[in-house]
Parts: structure tokens; C-alpha cells; sequence
């Protein structure tokens, strides 16, 4: 063969299809459940608590165990290690001794079938020490309960700014929680294995962590705990650290009987038992001059971080640094407060906070905007960051690759903004039982965990000699395509066809030490780990190519599945059988750090992001007044991706997020009863967005030509979060239709979410301003 | 005492050992070994569980997308169940659909996708046009979490019509000879084939189950693991499967399904059918029937409200004989029927409408598909002239049962209609109602939008245009 021509089949920039899209529409792709277990095999049930906070007095399992097939009913006691499975702070046991929430577990049945396990739930007696449970935000502010300490972020003096300001306005807003809601359950087999050994097969997205908390509860080192994932059935945060007590009452119930156990939470137990978004309770006060520029702000953000930290502080951190949003404010005064309530620990969820910091900003811009008169869009602009000064946020980093003002104004000429507003105004203007809204969102988005030390990774590269690649890393597959993303980058490295490479399991057994797949930063981590990898074994190949062909090393081109020296070239297998014979490592781990990053997190200080993702959605909406429904009829997206990494997959994202960001604005609805219980425990109850529900005009575009300033991997961005809250724009537009209701310069009040409910008593309320 | 047969992906299945509440979805993955059907909910909310089941309907061989969650072995004795391990070709190659969900990049975690698979099945076997609505309609019992959905409306609309003309299983279907009666693990199935032999089933068996579609107490098994000693399938009592047109009105069986019965409520009272088609999703309207909808007799049923607005009347059979009950007089009270023991709904019988007659019914709920009402409306109108000669209006949602409202019939019926007459029958209308507060709603909202219901039928029927939402 000549000189390089053609190219391998599916490297980067390709719109590759998942790789398990045809195993997925099979059934053929095995997710835990579906896999065989060995023989001998038990499954487990969870006991929980009926109360939002009570003392375990005792536990009587003798006629759970006098039931057909049960074989153990496990409680702390049987727990060899220490209970306790908190990924931050020390504070979360794996089975309670006080219950602190309704659904909280505290304790297992075990038997021979699931049905069985579950039929002896009921007969595990409990005697229970009833305690005082505080449920609410507002009862735990007032009772001061917080699982970590405030947050605060200032710049300048925003009290005095405030007093200062020409003008001023107060307010307030809530965001509700929402369940994941991914399809696939909590679960997790543990199967006991030589010696003191348990091999953990979980559907999470922190192996590592499931892997330490197993440990903990098992009091082994973490070398002889071994996790495994190959993919989840959907995960959205919440298998960030909700898999590992899961996992870990498996593996105590392993322990305890010395068989493997499978523990599957049915979907009830699921919603009840597991943690979801941070609800927030947002209090504002702004000061601005009368053309609308933001001068000083003041936010209060108090999440309901249910009974234990887990992620709160980080989700509250994420809040603050998106308080911001696309704005320059140069006196600020944020403070974040992590109450303790008896309700279920929140957690991680897509946006991870952000969602609830840009919400707040928002409320805050569009209500000075209709107090000002001015349209939202106009108001926003001013404010953009950008020119000397401006550029800086309130947390000290600056921003350095804003491109806000390019995205806005693409898209609203892509789409005809203005020309769309003059139609829904004259919808309007005829009145009708009918109204409609339109309002635009834009989004800068940090990308990195806010604690450097996260931003790390390692991958697993092996080349066989007859060419094939097996790939490992420590991301996690939850259905976002991040398999099929970082295989693309190896397949471009060593110019190959995609489908040389052999995507494989995750296991903390090849890759130790790794991060949560979490932070929408799953390809920029082990996509630059995976490259560093093939990288280092590409080197060894070239000079074994180039001694094959007498040549210098900067003579050999890797293409289209050869190896060229010139117009000469090998067969990429070739080669890696010419290296193995010339006893040359074809195999090579490969490692990440993310650079330039730092945080304070005494002063709220730093540059914790490595860069911003942009994007920018246009959204229309119809409200029935008779009723408070809502259609949302049209979406408009342009989000920044960067150099996309793979169109197809990014896509995929940028629509599924923005869809179930429209839910947690809209339809999605955790209902909680004056005891603590969750009503809304199952789709029958809680709804998440169906088919019909989306759009039907909905267009969604990559940026083009926004090649990543940062040094990522092949310059692409990260996907998984910003475009979620590109759904704020649906809850602006609902916003923006019942402004119509209400005199000129009157403000909107409506909480997310915006149910039918909330959307007619809130016509009602400006119906009453317009008197 | 007979096996429980069936055709599985074409294969014929016999099962002695499983008593027939058992669940397909349970059954499949754990006793068969096929996993590619996945448990989401096992409330039938989900759709992840869905397979398809083929029977025949009114003389013709039809695929059924169906909760695999709630159906259990006994309703597909005697029929063909397939699922996603039954779609493939014989060469190993994709089935269209699922060549179409690959190539819109319809899956992500997948998890969902055998489900929404098995829907689409159905949809391009049973010919539709690939319409928007009838898309949203197929698709609306099964949830994603990760794509928004819109490759998967791509991947339905690519797919409408593509039916499999080498698939046998209607010839074979005919061989299978259904069992009367299943003895498994201690439960007794019983599958009379005669109201007469019901009737004396249930005199024998006081304490047995009745199971008709299993949409409701479907969730007795697959939720609560509940194994009743004796279960009384109704499915295939000839009588309680007919179908009845006349110009008089329409009376169909209490085992007559939602979707059967579909087209015969779109020619008597289209808002009706239309009502219909948001009772929870084709796989629950595929084996869920109005009779067991009134006999839950829930407060918020959403087919009561429709019957007592079209004055239906209901037909009771037992060993002792048959009676007939106006809707209203049957439901008694919260959860409560008319219903004697022994007893058994025998047929619903729904008189026409006079060609002057307006009916409307209106259903709000927090998402348009596959909710639970937070209230149902429906009203009757007729009118001679100005004056209001008939005016029947019934809710559902605001109170422990579903009722006639009679105070707003009594002030508008004999006034003109006109919106002094809405005003006034809005208040009245406070006294007939008794909301509460729960997850759905509160008090409050109930109250507003049934009397905006009332509101929003004035405007429909005097042209003053009231746009529906779902009209945009």
C-alpha cells in the first residue's frame, strides 16, 4: 500500500451509535438483574422505618424466620466492620439504629427468592422509640439543624451596595426535589469469594466508592473488595453514592450467610429509601440601578439536605458558583445552609446544584426585568460578563472563553426571535381562555468537580498481537455514552476501526482509585486518561515501526489501520505482532489530572473550573387558565460542545437532559405527607415526562466551530449537565404568560415546580395585582 | 385440572407448576430465563415490562402491547405472547422496529428500550399511520428517562406498517385449547365459559377473586406478592365479551376490554372515547375493561362520571337471577357497590345520546397520558330552544365517590343557558362536592376547576371558542 489514504472508521468527531444500541433493543445487554447468579444464591429485602425519626428499641426476626426460604434477617449487629458508609463525613450508617427518615433501612430479610425476602418484611418486629422529626425547610431553619456548616461567598460590601442601590427588590422562590427515576432500580449482588474476599457487582457510578463503603462495613483493606460494572439502566447522579448502601447491606448479608445475595429494591422501596435533588428554599434581595444593572445581591440558599450530608455540601457549592450564571455582579453576598430535616438524605443529580443556583438567578433577573419594564433578554445583556472588570465571578475566577453573547444571539436569529415574540404577543392580544409565553435561558456551565483532588483518572489500555484493543477505564456507563466516546479517542490514536476496540467492564480491580463518573466530566477524564494510555503504547510501536523500516521515529504515520514509513507501510496488526516479537509492552495504564485548578473552600475562592460550557434554549409555552395545564409547544437549542467528540451521542444528551429538566420545572411533584411519607413513591404517582410532553417543534444544534480554548481531549467539552437547565426557559415562558395577567411592572411568583395548580392560583394572584 | 398453554415467540408453553397469578414479567425472568423483559415499576406505569399478546379480536388476529408486570399466566392461556428475545428474524437480523430504535439512536441506558420495542410492535403490526397522535398514543405507557423521547417518535413513525408476514403465530393459535380450570401451589383458576357457569362459580367459591383485565388487582400480585386461593377468570364468559350496537345504544360485556370497545364509543359519544384513550396507556387499555372499572368504584374512576352523565345502566347477574341498576344507584358508596354477594356485573349498557344532545367530558391530571385524574367532568346537555331540558353533570375526584351532581342539575335545568346560569350553577355546584387534599391536588383546586369545567362546557357549547390545549 502507498502513502496514508482513506481513514479508520469511527474516531473522534464520528456520530458513532452507542455500542450497545442493538443489545439494548435485543434485551440481549444484561444489566444486573438479568445476570445469572451461582448457584446458592440468596436475595434480600429491606425492613424500613415507618417513622420519619425513631430509636430502633429492638428487632425480633424469629417469625420473619420461621417463614418459607428465609434464611437471615440481618440488622447493625451482624455488621463486622463499622456502620458506616458516608462518602464525605462519617455520618451514615449502613443500616440505622435511629431512623431519621420514613423509608430509612434498618434492617434485611434474606431468603432463598425475592418474593419470599419481601413476604417477610412485614413479620421482622420492631419496637420503636418514636422521636421528634422535623420535616420542612422552614422548621429547620428555625430549629437551626444543618448537616455541614454555611457556605458563604462574598465580594465587596453587598450590604452596603444594597443600601446603596437606586433600586432594590426582594423576593423569593422554591425548587422542588426529583427522583432520578432511572429505569433500572438500585441494585447490587455481593458474592463472598476466598478467604475474607467479596466480589461486588453494583449498578453505580462510583465503583471506588461502593468498593470503600463494603470495606468499611466489612472491616477489610479495600484489596480484597473487588467491584464491577459493566452498564446501568440509568443513573443521573443518583448511583453517585446512593449504590453503596445498597451494596453494602449486600455484602453484610453476604457476610452473615456466607452465600452471594442479590439486593434489588423494588421501585417503592427505591423512591423511599434513596435520596434524589436538593429542594431549595431561595431568598433574594437585589439592588440594581434603573437601567437594570445588577449592582449587589444578596441570596440566601437553605437545601433540604434530608438527614445526612452526603453530597450537600458540594451540591451547595455548585449552587453558589452558579448563582451567577452569565452575569457580571460586582457586590455579592451568598450564603448556602444545609438543613437537617427527617427526610431522606438528597444527593447528587444532574446539575448537581447548579440547576437550583441558576434558578435563583433567573427569578432574580426576570423579576427585575418586569419591574423595570424591560425586556428579560435586553436586561441580560447588560449584565453579561465581559470587558475589563466584568470579567471576574463572584468566587475570583475569571472568565476567559465567555462566548454567552454569540450563542444568544445565534440562536435568536437562527430562530427568528423577535419575529416569534410579535406571534405570541398577537395570540395573546385576542385573549382567550388559552395564553401563551416565550422566554429564552442561557447557561454557563463549570466544568470540574469543585474539589480539585476529584479531577483525576486512569485507564487500561492493552493492544493484542493480532491487533485488537481492550480498553478499560474508570468512568461508568450509565447509558450516556461515555464507552463508545472514549473508545472513539483510542480508535484515533492509533488510527483503527472503531470496532477493533473491545470496550470492557469497569472494575476497581484494573483501574483503582477512581472518581464518581459525576460532574459531566466523564469523557474529559478518562478520555484523556484512555489517550494518555494508547498514547505511551504508540510510542513503543513507532519505534519498533521505525526500526522495522530504518527510519526515524517522527517518519511513522498511523492511518487508516496501517503503519506508514513513507510510501511502506505494515498492517496495524502487523505490527503489534512484530512488537510483542521484539519483546516490546503492548500494554499501558494511562493517568489524568486536570491542570490549573484550585479551591478554597475557607474563602468560597478559586478557579475550581478548568473551563465554562455555553448553550443557549428559546422556549414557547400554551397555559390553560380554566385549568393551570400547560403545553410546552416549541424548543430551540444551541449548546456548546465543543469540538464534539461524538454529534450523535452529544445529541442524545443535550435532548434527554432538557426533557427531564422540563419535568423537574413542570410535572415533577415529591409530595410528602404531615408524617414524613412520601406519597408520590412510583410512575403511578409520580410523573416524569412522557412522549407527549415533549415539544413538538423541538430543535436542537451543536455550536459549530467552538473548538474547547482549554486543552481537553481533541478540544471537545463536556455534555452530561448544562443543557438540564437550559429547561429553565420552559419556566420562564410559563412565567412570561402570566405576567400577562397582571399590571405593568408587577413581578411573577411561581415556585418550580409549575404545576396546574401553582400556574392557576398564581393567575389568580396576578389577577389580583391587576385589581 | 389442565396445564395453562400458550404460544411463546411462536414456541407452544405449558405450565402446571406456577399457579396463574403468577406474572408473565415474573415468569419470563425467572422461570423461562428471558431477561430481555426488565421490571421498572411492576405498577404498570412504566412500560419497561412490555410484551406483546396475541389473541383474536371480533374474528381477526391482533397484537396487544400489555404490561408484562400486571398480566398474569392466566389470562394468556390459550393465546401468544411475544417478547423482545421473539423479535429478531430467523437470521439473526434485527426486526424493523428494533433496526429503527438503533438508528435514531433511540437508546441510551437502554433499559427502557425492549419495552418501548414491544410497543411499536404492536403499533406497526396492527397498521396504523404513523400520525402524531396515534404515535404519542402508543408510546404513552412507556417512560425514558435519558433520550426526551424524540428519536423514539422518529424510530415509530419509521416503523408504522411494517408488519412481519412470515410470522405464523395466528395459524397456530387455534390449536391451543384454553383451560377451564389450573390447580398450581394450592390456588384454584377457574375460566368459565358461561355467565350461567360464573354465576355458579361464584355461588361456590364466595371468597374468590374476580380477575377481569387484572389492572387493578394485578397489583395485588405483582406488588404485594398476594396468592388467593381461588381466582375466577372472566375473561372468556361469552356473554360478558359481546358487543352489542343498536340505535338504541351500546351494551357490551363487563370483560370487554378499553381498546375493544374503542371504536364502537367513538361512533356513540366520541368525547367519551376520547376520554378513554388517557385511561392509563394501550398496554393497560389492552386488558383493562370499564366493568372493573366501576367496580373498584373508585372516586376517581374516570369512567363513571361519563356513564352517569349518558344515564348508562348496568346488568347484574347471579344464581338467584338478573337485575338492572342505573349507574348511579350501583355505586353506593366509597369503594362500595351495589353488588350482592354472588353477584357479578353481566354487561354495561349505554343509551344513545338524542342527535341534540351535547356531552362533553374533560380530565385533568398533572401529565395528559397514563394519569390519575385529579378530577373528571362530564355533562349532558339538551336543550329546547334557550331552555335547558336535560342537564346532566357528573364528577369525579371531588368527593369519596363519584357523583351526579345534583344541585348544579337542579339550578341550571329548566333556565336559559347562559352564563348567569354557569354563575349560578357554580355555586350550587359547592354544595354537591366535598374535596380533599391529597398528592393529586388540594381541596381548593378541585373545587376551582370543576366549577372552571363547568365553565369551560358553556363555552364549548355556545361556540365562544375554548381552545383546548390539546387542540394546538
Amino acid at each position: 500500500m502507498n502513502a496514508p489514504t482513506g481513514t479508520a472508521k469511527g474516531g473522534v468527531g464520528a456520530g458513532m451509535r452507542h455500542d450497545s444500541a442493538a443489545g439494548h433493543v435485543s434485551g440481549k445487554a444484561i444489566y444486573l438483574d438479568d445476570m445469572p447468579l451461582p448457584p446458592g444464591s440468596l436475595h434480600a429485602a429491606l425492613v424500613l422505618s415507618p417513622h420519619a425519626h425513631a430509636r430502633v428499641v429492638s428487632i425480633d426476626g424469629t417469625a420473619a424466620l420461621a417463614m418459607p426460604g428465609v434464611r437471615a434477617v440481618v440488622t447493625p449487629a451482624d455488621i463486622p466492620g463499622k456502620n458506616d458508609i458516608a462518602p464525605i463525613l462519617k455520618d451514615e450508617p449502613a443500616l440505622a439504629e435511629i431512623a431519621e427518615y420514613v423509608g430509612h433501612p434498618v434492617a434485611a430479610v434474606v431468603a432463598e427468592s425475592f418474593a419470599a425476602a419481601r413476604a417477610a418484611v412485614s413479620a421482622v418486629k420492631i419496637e420503636w422509640e418514636v422521636l421528634p422529626a422535623i420535616l420542612t425547610i422552614e422548621a429547620a431553619l428555625e430549629a437551626g439543624t444543618t448537616v455541614a456548616r454555611d457556605q458563604v461567598m462574598q465580594r465587596g460590601d453587598a450590604r452596603a451596595e444594597l443600601d446603596r442601590a437606586p433600586r432594590r427588590l426582594k423576593g423569593e422562590v422554591r425548587c422542588g426535589g426529583q427522583d432520578h427515576f432511572y429505569l433500572e432500580g438500585q441494585v447490587a449482588v455481593a458474592i463472598p469469594g476466598e478467604g475474607a474476599d467479596m466480589q461486588v457487582f453494583s449498578s453505580t457510578q462510583h465503583p471506588t466508592e461502593v468498593q470503600h463503603g463494603v470495606a468499611h462495613v466489612l472491616g477489610l483493606p479495600f484489596a480484597q473488595v473487588t467491584v464491577d460494572v459493566r452498564r446501568m439502566g440509568g443513573a443521573f447522579g443518583g448511583k453517585e453514592s446512593q449504590a453503596t448502601i445498597i451494596a453494602a447491606i449486600a455484602a453484610i448479608a453476604a457476610r452473615k450467610t456466607g452465600r452471594p445475595v442479590k439486593l434489588r429494591l423494588p421501585r417503592d422501596d427505591d423512591m423511599v429509601a434513596t435520596g434524589k435533588r436538593h429542594p431549595f428554599l431561595i431568598r433574594y434581595d437585589a439592588g440594581f440601578d434603573a437601567d437594570g444593572h445588577i449592582l449587589a445581591l444578596d441570596i440566601l440558599f437553605a437545601a433540604n439536605a434530608g438527614n445526612v450530608a452526603d453530597l450537600t455540601g458540594p451540591v451547595i457549592t455548585r449552587a453558589l458558583c452558579h448563582a451567577d450564571n452569565c452575569y457580571y455582579i460586582p457586590a455579592v453576598d451568598f450564603r448556602g445552609v444545609a438543613c437537617k430535616t427527617n427526610t431522606v438524605s438528597n444527593t447528587a443529580f444532574r446539575g448537581f446544584g447548579g440547576p437550583q443556583g441558576m434558578i435563583a438567578i433567573e427569578a432574580v433577573m426576570d423579576d427585575i426585568a418586569r419591574h423595570l419594564n424591560i425586556p428579560l433578554d435586553e436586561l441580560r445583556a447588560r449584565n453579561w460578563y465581559g470587558g475589563e472588570g466584568r470579567d471576574v465571578t463572584p468566587y475570583g475566577m475569571k472568565v476567559t472563553d465567555n462566548i454567552i453573547e454569540r450563542v444568544t444571539s445565534e440562536l435568536a436569529v437562527e430562530v427568528d426571535l423577535a419575529g416569534w415574540r410579535k406571534v405570541v404577543d398577537s395570540f395573546n392580544a385576542a385573549g382567550g381562555v388559552i395564553r401563551k409565553g416565550l422566554a429564552t435561558m442561557p447557561i454557563k456551565f463549570g466544568i470540574s468537580f469543585n474539589l480539585p483532588t476529584l479531577n483525576q483518572a486512569g485507564a487500561l489500555v492493552h493492544v493484542y498481537t493480532d491487533g485488537s484493543v481492550h480498553l478499560n477505564h474508570g468512568g461508568t456507563e450509565m447509558g450516556q455514552g461515555l464507552y463508545i466516546k472514549v473508545a472513539q479517542v483510542v480508535a484515533e490514536v492509533f488510527q483503527i476501526d472503531l470496532e477493533m476496540v473491545r470496550i470492557t467492564a469497569t472494575s476497581t480491580g484494573k483501574v483503582p482509585n477512581t472518581s464518581a463518573t459525576a460532574a459531566s466530566s466523564g469523557s474529559d477524564l478518562n478520555g484523556m486518561a484512555a489517550l494518555n494510555a494508547a498514547e505511551t503504547i504508540k510510542a513503543r510501536m513507532t519505534a519498533v515501526a521505525a526500526g522495522h523500516f530504518g527510519v526515524e521515529d517522527a517518519e511513522i504515520a498511523f492511518a487508516n489501520n496501517r503503519v506508514f514509513a513513507g510510501n511502506r507501510s505494515i498492517s496495524f496488526p502487523e505490527l503489534a505482532e512484530m512488537s510483542w516479537a521484539a519483546r516490546v509492552s503492548l500494554s499501558s495504564t494511562g493517568y489524568y489530572r486536570t491542570p490549573d485548578i484550585h479551591w478554597d473552600f475557607k474563602t468560597s475562592t478559586g478557579r475550581p473550573f478548568y473551563y465554562f460550557t455555553y448553550g443557549a434554549a428559546a422556549a414557547e409555552v400554551a397555559i390553560d387558565t380554566l385549568t393551570g395545564e400547560t403545553r410546552v409547544l416549541r424548543a430551540e437549542i444551541l449548546q456548546d460542545a465543543g469540538r464534539s467528540l461524538n454529534p450523535a451521542i452529544d445529541l442524545g444528551q443535550i435532548e434527554g437532559a432538557f426533557v427531564q429538566g422540563m419535568g423537574w420545572v413542570t410535572a415533577e411533584e415529591l409530595w410528602w405527607d404531615k408524617d414524613g411519607r412520601l406519597r408520590t413513591h412510583g410512575p403511578s404517582t409520580y410523573k416524569i415526562p412522557g412522549s407527549r410532553d415533549v415539544p413538538p417543534i423541538f430543535n436542537t444544534r451543536l455550536l459549530e466551530d467552538a473548538p474547547n480554548p482549554a486543552a481537553t481531549v481533541f478540544r471537545s467539552k463536556a455534555i452530561g449537565e448544562p443543557p438540564f437547565m437550559l429547561a429553565l426557559s420552559v419556566w420562564l415562558a410559563i412565567r412570561d404568560a402570566l405576567a400577562g395577567f397582571g399590571p405593568a411592572g408587577a413581578t411573577v411568583l411561581l415556585d418550580a415546580p409549575a404545576t396546574p395548580e401553582k400556574i392557576l392560583a398564581a393567575i389568580d394572584a396576578m389577577k389580583a395585582k391587576a385589581g | 385440572m389442565a396445564a395453562i398453554t400458550f404460544l411463546l415467540n411462536g414456541e407452544r408453553q405449558s405450565v402446571e407448576a406456577a399457579p396463574a397469578t403468577t406474572t408473565v414479567l415474573d415468569w419470563l425472568r425467572l422461570d423461562a430465563g428471558l431477561t430481555g423483559t426488565k421490571e421498572g415499576c411492576a405498577e404498570g406505569d412504566c412500560g419497561a415490562c412490555t410484551v406483546a399478546l396475541g389473541r383474536e379480536e371480533a374474528g381477526r388476529f391482533v397484537w396487544r402491547a400489555a404490561n408484562g408486570c400486571l398480566l398474569t399466566l392466566g389470562q394468556v392461556d390459550g393465546l401468544a405472547l411475544k417478547t423482545v428475545e421473539g423479535l429478531a428474524r430467523a437470521d439473526g437480523s434485527l426486526h424493523p422496529v428494533q433496526q429503527a430504535m438503533v438508528e435514531t439512536d433511540g437508546t441510551q441506558c437502554g433499559f427502557c428500550s425492549p419495552g418501548f420495542v414491544m410497543s411499536m410492535f404492536a403499533f406497526a403490526e396492527g397498521g396504523e399511520p404513523a400520525e402524531d397522535d396515534l404515535i404519542h398514543e402508543t408510546l404513552a405507557g412507556n417512560l425514558c428517562r435519558c433520550t426526551g423521547y424524540r428519536p423514539i417518535v422518529d424510530a415509530c413513525r419509521r416503523v408504522a406498517g411494517a408488519t412481519d408476514p412470515e410470522d405464523m403465530t395466528a395459524d397456530l393459535l387455534p390449536e391451543l385449547v384454553p383451560a377451564t380450570s389450573h390447580l398450581a401451589k394450592g390456588q384454584l383458576f377457574l375460566a368459565p365459559r358461561t355467565a350461567e357457569d360464573l354465576a355458579m362459580a361464584v355461588a361456590d367459591n364466595p371468597d374468590a377473586w374476580l380477575l377481569a383485565g387484572g389492572t387493578d388487582i394485578g397489583l395485588e400480585f405483582s406488588k404485594k406478592g398476594a396468592v388467593p386461593k381461588v381466582v375466577i377468570s372472566l375473561a372468556r364468559v361469552a356473554e360478558l365479551r359481546e358487543i352489542h350496537a343498536s340505535p338504541l345504544g351500546l351494551e357490551f360485556g363487563a370483560a370487554v376490554t378499553y381498546s375493544e370497545l374503542l371504536p364502537h364509543l367513538d361512533v356513540i359519544a366520541p368525547a367519551f372515547g376520547d376520554l378513554v384513550r388517557r385511561i392509563g396507556s394501550r398496554q393497560i387499555r389492552n386488558l383493562g375493561t370499564i366493568g372493573g372499572n366501576i367496580v373498584t368504584a373508585s372516586p376517581i374512576g374516570d369512567t363513571t362520571p361519563c356513564l352517569m352523565a349518558l344515564g348508562a345502566e348496568v346488568k347484574l347477574v347471579s344464581t338467584e337471577g338478573r337485575r338492572t341498576l342505573p349507574i348511579g344507584d350501583f355505586i353506593t358508596g366509597y369503594r362500595k357497590t351495589a353488588l350482592k354477594p354472588g353477584e357479578v356485573v353481566q354487561s354495561i349498557f349505554i343509551p344513545a345520546p338524542k342527535p341534540d344532545a351535547q356531552f362533553a367530558a374533560y380530565k385533568i391530571s398533572r401529565r395528559f397520558d397514563q394519569d390519575i385524574s385529579a378530577v373528571v367532568a362530564a355533562f349532558l346537555l339538551r336543550r329546547n330552544g334557550d331552555s335547558v331540558t336535560t342537564f346532566r353533570a357528573a364528577f369525579g375526584g371531588v368527593g369519596p365517590v363519584t357523583i351526579r351532581a345534583a344541585s348544579l342539575e337542579a339550578m341550571v335545568s329548566g333556565r336559559a343557558w347562559n352564563a348567569s346560569a354557569v354563575k349560578a350553577g357554580r355555586t350550587a355546584l359547592a354544595d354537591d362536592i366535598s374535596p380533599i387534599d391529597d398528592f393529586r391536588a388540594t381541596a381548593g383546586y378541585r373545587r376551582k376547576i370543576a366549577g372552571n369545567l363547568l365553565e369551560r362546557f358553556f363555552l364549548e357549547t355556545t361556540g365562544a371558542g375554548a381552545v383546548r390545549l390539546e387542540a394546538l
